[in-house]
């Protein structure tokens, strides 16, 4: 059962982000854009992390492809001139080239007995902390313990990013006076 | 679940080739932007599935980070967008050139 989802969740993941990748329609692109992540959201439920599937969708389904459809909406890509895509031949080609050798990449970098088949190993509810590191539960609990623990540092430096970040946004969307540069 | 870690990486490694297929595709600078988006979240996929497959945190820590990070990056990329189309009236990267003449 688990199986055909996993693979029921491969497909719609994948076909959905070929065709952001192939619609010429920016704002269809970022729709199927939401399916993608929200495909990836199931596939995170399969692997057990639901504290990672929940943020997935709340904060890139919700708070980032929002964005990306208002900045879409603002600008009005689609009209006017410029709207023409994929003018060059050359590009087109050499996509697909690249494309195609990549996908074989990936195929025989991963598809033959090169890395040995893990078996899933059972999961706990809680967490408990031992030397090694936190062991993988279910429970967003452990999520606490090591941020607070063995990835302090990483967090407050994660908390200055988003100052930061915010800051930047604040100064780089500031109207500016052309005149002056 | 019998679906082996080799399954979970071939998945992530499609989604990234896509996303680099995209970037290097498309000429909106907004697809191009979502394309990358896409190759992050195919980052996540293998860093979740190892996190998984090696029963230990470390590998869903890091994604949480990523996420952090990737929306740190979006809205500080997007305005620079906004920026760019404020100042040449286009999105479009063939006619952002001005520093190959």
């Amino acid at each position: 059962m688990l199986d055909i989802l996993f693979y029921v969740f491969s497909a719609i993941t994948l076909i959905a982000a070929v065709l952001m990748v192939l619609t010429p329609n920016a704002v269809n692109g970022a729709m199927c854009m939401i399916v993608a992540f929200i495909g990836t959201a199931a596939l995170f439920v399969l692997l057990e992390a639901y504290f990672l599937a929940v943020i997935q969708v709340v904060v890139y389904a919700g708070a980032v492809m929002v964005l990306f459809l208002f900045i879409i909406m603002l600008l009005d890509v689609d009209k006017g001139e410029g709207a023409t895509e994929y003018n060059n031949k050359l590009t087109i080609g050499a996509s697909a080239i690249g494309f195609l050798l990549l996908v074989m990449l990936v195929f025989t970098a991963f598809s033959g007995d090169h890395l040995p088949e893990l078996g899933l190993t059972a999961v706990t509810e809680n967490p408990e902390v031992f030397d090694g590191g936190v062991p993988f539960t279910t429970s967003s609990k452990s999520f606490g313990y090591s941020l607070f623990t063995k990835y302090m540092l990483p967090f407050q430096v994660a908390g200055f990013l988003l100052l930061a970040a915010m800051i930047g946004v604040i100064v780089v969307s500031k109207k500016h006076d052309v005149a002056e540069d | 679940m019998t679906v082996g870690l080799n399954a979970f990486l071939i998945v992530a490694g499609l989604l990234f080739a896509v996303g680099l297929l995209g970037v290097t595709l498309r000429q909106n600078t907004l697809v191009i932007y979502m394309s990358l988006e896409l190759m992050l979240n195919a980052v996540n996929l293998a860093f979740v599935a190892f996190s998984r497959y090696n029963g230990t945190m470390d590998g869903n820590l890091f994604v949480f980070f990523i996420i952090t990070v990737a929306a740190a990056e979006v809205a500080l990329g997007l305005a620079i967008i906004v920026a760019l189309f404020r100042r040449r009236q286009s999105v479009m990267v063939d006619q952002l050139n001005a520093l190959s003449h």
